[in-house]
């Protein structure tokens, strides 16, 4: 027992005040990669590097059209590395969570070069297309009302829909001395039946497909399903096959998407607070500008 | 402990001169493998008489070659202690008319229990059947999945199955008064990966344990035939996200095998530096949660900051808490300055010191002791007989490690002990652990003086087709063998993918037998293997 007492002493308080007070990141964390597309000659290398395909290409009648996906991203920072300008370059943005899985793709077209390189920035826009627009705020009102009926303590049960532990590491970090998410009002429940938000990880294996429908299905309304992950968001690098479903969207609706591979703990409570209308969702194409990232 | 300096010997020469007449062919491939042909008829001969000598089984695993040679290759590999090589046994499954035929191959689960679940991978994911299999029921694609065999060329992966008709999976019944089931899973209470447990229990112990896996189940292996390997490499991080290092490094040198490069040193010691703190997180997580999970909270928060710590670090070295993205074929994808080294000593000298404050709460902790003493045992005999790798292995006397017995990265240039234990209890499965992180520290305090500049990649040449190549690394959980054969174009033919877990879940059934329901969680967690590993 005095062992016990001397070692909490010699601790101190080692929980990080995120979201109150800025996140202490390591330098050298790789974030999400940042692209300043006005500047950008040619796409094609980063696309060739991605082993997601976060990054493609499509062409016609000289005209280059890239769409980046930060849903497929696995932030493994192959685009910045082959890149040889400053047009690609690794962030330390974490704070990636959308409510909409269009705000996670920015498409770019291009006038082309002869050579195949890009002249000159055309278009540019985030997913999110006008005929959406009423949806969104449908969206917004019901979220207000989550936040009315959920906002100060939530119950979140996590599902594994095939991930490969990698998220786990992370979400299990959260009930950790240094996140400690229940100083937010939030903790991990053992049932469905007991929680607000549904936390899921992974591709969804046809074999998990089931399970996950049946616990979406135990969990009472209003619920909430959060999409964690690469994979969770969009299969990531295991994509859709043969035993995959490709994204927890194609089997529940999905309130937040939280990109990542894992995503860190801080985006994780970003994207929490960001279910809960508690925090704000951050935009992508702003920060793609060739502005600091925070 | 026993220790590491030791002489290699070459033990399978010695086996070879004498029992070498069963196999049709021999040779020493490389430095780290012999290759071996054999007849199909006599599979059951050779795997009994190595076995016999004091080799072990370390893997089964297939291969389709109907389009380029009208054959399935079937392989053995073999591991033995005194020998740093591996013995690969080659056998070929003939199959002219794969449309009408129903190719079939000598099952020797019956006499080596490791390689059940691997046998029934075979026949799930090739459909070659295991003849005489004790228990030939499916394993890898659950029963109500359609009559499909992935693996084979003629698969495609993006093939979308029609919706699976509900459960049908026959758990053995287990009669008796007063026997009950306990259905659990795959969606567990924990934060956990889904699989599935049937306990029988009468009254609180557990008589026995069925275990139904495969949830995750996501294609890897198949996937890995797409994607080129500067790509694969991504994916072989994405096997187990606690072990990515070190699938990551397992690929990598199968790669680096198979196109004939020596990686530079200073890349071989970063690795290890890099595979040690894998180890360390891991580890120090897995005692605050075996801690944790007899209800001694306060170990467990303690060690998950010191996991956090450790994962802070990962994060300065490589930009990846879980050490991703950093390992690439022919080296390392990012190099580091040499402040990035002298604050990794640092930070290892804290975690030191921290641990050892926690080990000094565990250790003072009699209630502790008393609800992980003589819990969960798996006797040598058993995890001899299942093949137990790993953590789990050399808690219960197996005293394998690769680190020391098949040397990889800079392993041969630093001495470590490598601690076995007897009584294979839960205790000792957490003291193993202990133990491993001084080991780790010791290992990587070695390596850091001889980190001299350099570069720390090489250019991978163009790889060659139809090259085989092995890569071996003790994970910090076990055995991670990655088994690949390179195609056209700079991509895979096949990569086989061994995950440790999947050799030690039959231990898990074992160890839980008359221990009573409320122990499983500690005794699962002293193991904790990888669902995804598994599954892949």
């Amino acid at each position: 027992m005095f062992h016990i007492f001397k070692n909490a002493a010699q601790t101190h308080l080692v929980t990080i005040g995120y979201p109150h007070t800025p996140a202490q990141i390591p330098e050298n964390f790789r974030g999400a990669p940042s692209f300043d597309f006005p500047i950008w000659q040619d796409a094609r290398p980063a696309a060739e590097a991605c082993p997601t395909c976060a990054i493609s290409i499509e062409e016609s009648a000289g005209v280059r059209r890239v769409t980046v996906d930060y849903g497929l991203c696995i932030f493994c920072g192959e685009c910045a590395q082959v890149e040889a300008s400053d047009a690609v370059r690794i962030t330390r943005d974490f704070e990636l969570a959308v409510r909409n899985r269009n705000d996670l793709i920015v498409t770019a077209e291009y006038a082309l070069h002869p050579d195949g390189s890009q002249r000159e920035l055309t278009a540019l826009r985030q997913g999110t297309s006008s005929e959406h627009e009423p949806l969104q705020s449908l969206e917004r009102k019901l979220s207000q009302s989550i936040h009315k009926v959920l906002g100060r303590s939530l119950a979140i049960r996590q599902v594994d829909a095939g991930s490969c532990n990698g998220c786990e590491i992370e979400i299990g970090a959260l009930n950790n001395p240094v996140y400690d998410l229940e100083r937010l009002g939030i903790h991990f429940v053992a049932s469905p039946r007991h929680a607000d938000m549904l936390l899921v990880t992974g591709p969804v294996t046809r074999n998990m497909e089931l399970a996950l429908l049946k616990t979406y299905r135990a969990t009472p309304e209003p619920r909430m399903v959060v999409a964690v992950g690469a994979c969770g968001i969009s299969g990531g690098i295991f994509g859709r096959n043969y035993a995959t479903v490709g994204a927890v969207d194609a089997v529940l609706p999905v309130d937040v998407y939280i990109p990542g591979c894992p995503p860190r703990p801080h985006a994780l409570l970003h994207g929490i607070l960001l279910a809960l209308g508690r925090m704000r969702q951050r935009g992508i194409v702003a920060r793609s500008s060739g502005s600091e990232s925070a | 402990m026993t220790q590491t300096s030791q002489i290699p010997v070459r033990k399978f020469d010695e086996i070879l001169a004498r029992c070498g007449h069963i196999f049709t062919a021999w040779f020493e491939a490389n430095d780290a493998e012999i290759h071996a042909e054999a007849a199909l008829n006599d599979v059951r001969s050779f795997v009994a008489l190595l076995i016999q000598n004091g080799c072990r089984l370390a893997s089964v695993f297939a291969e389709d070659r109907t389009a380029a040679d009208s054959c399935f290759l079937l392989y053995h590999l073999f591991e033995h202690p005194e020998d740093r090589r591996f013995l690969l046994v080659r056998t070929e499954i003939a199959c002219t008319a794969i449309a009408t035929a129903t190719p079939t191959f000598p099952s020797v689960a019956a006499e080596v229990p490791a390689v059940n679940w691997q046998e029934r991978e075979i026949q799930d994911w090739f459909g070659l059947i295991a003849e005489g299999h004790p228990n030939p029921r499916r394993v890898a694609l659950h029963d109500n999945w359609p009559e499909i065999h992935p693996l084979r060329k003629d698969f495609p992966i993006d093939t979308v199955l029609p919706p699976f008709e509900g459960e049908q999976h026959l758990y053995r019944p287990t009669l008796g008064e007063g026997v009950f089931h306990i259905p659990v899973g795959p969606v567990h209470a924990g934060i956990i990966e889904p699989g599935h447990f049937n306990f029988a229990v009468a009254g609180e112990p557990i008589i026995y344990l069925q275990l139904r896996m495969f949830y995750t189940h996501k294609g890897i292996e198949k996937r890995f035939e797409q994607l080129p390997v500067n790509r694969a490499v991504f994916l072989a991080e994405s096997i187990s996200g606690d072990s990515s290092f070190s699938h990551g490094t397992a690929f990598c040198q199968a790669v680096e095998q198979a196109a004939d490069v020596q990686i530079p040193a200073r890349a071989k010691r970063m690795r290890t530096i890099l595979l040690e703190l894998e180890r360390l997180h891991n580890h120090v997580g897995d005692i605050g949660a075996i801690a944790n999970d007899v209800g001694f909270a306060v170990a467990n928060a303690h060690a998950s900051r010191l996991r956090e710590f450790i994962l802070n670090l990962n994060e300065e070295l490589t930009g990846s808490r879980l050490l991703r993205g950093i390992v690439c074929p022919g080296g390392l994808r990012h190099d580091w300055q040499p402040l990035q080294i002298e604050s990794c000593i640092v930070a290892l000298n804290q975690f030191e010191m921290q641990f050892a404050a926690l080990m000094q709460i565990i250790d003072a902790s009699d209630s502790l002791r008393d609800r992980l003493e003589h819990t969960g045992i798996l006797h040598p005999g058993q995890a001899r007989d299942l093949g137990i790798v790993g953590v789990a292995g050399r808690a219960s006397g197996v005293d394998r490690d690769l680190r020391r017995d098949h040397p990889y990265a800079a392993y041969d240039e630093v001495s470590f002990d490598v601690p076995v234990y007897q009584e294979g209890d839960v205790l000792r499965r957490m003291r193993v652990r202990v133990d491993e992180i001084a080991q780790s520290l010791r290992i990587v305090r070695q390596i850091v003086p001889q980190l001299a500049p350099g570069s720390c990649r090489i250019a991978l040449p163009p790889l060659p087709p139809d090259c085989v190549a092995l890569g071996a690394v003790e994970g910090w959980r076990g055995e991670i063998l990655h088994w690949i054969r390179t195609g056209s174009n700079g991509r895979l033919e096949r990569c086989k993918i061994k995950d440790p877990s999947l050799n030690n879940w039959p231990a898990l059934v074992e160890a839980v037998q008359g221990n009573i329901v409320p122990d499983f969680p500690v005794i699962n967690k002293s193991f904790n293997l990888s669902y995804s590993g598994t599954d892949r």
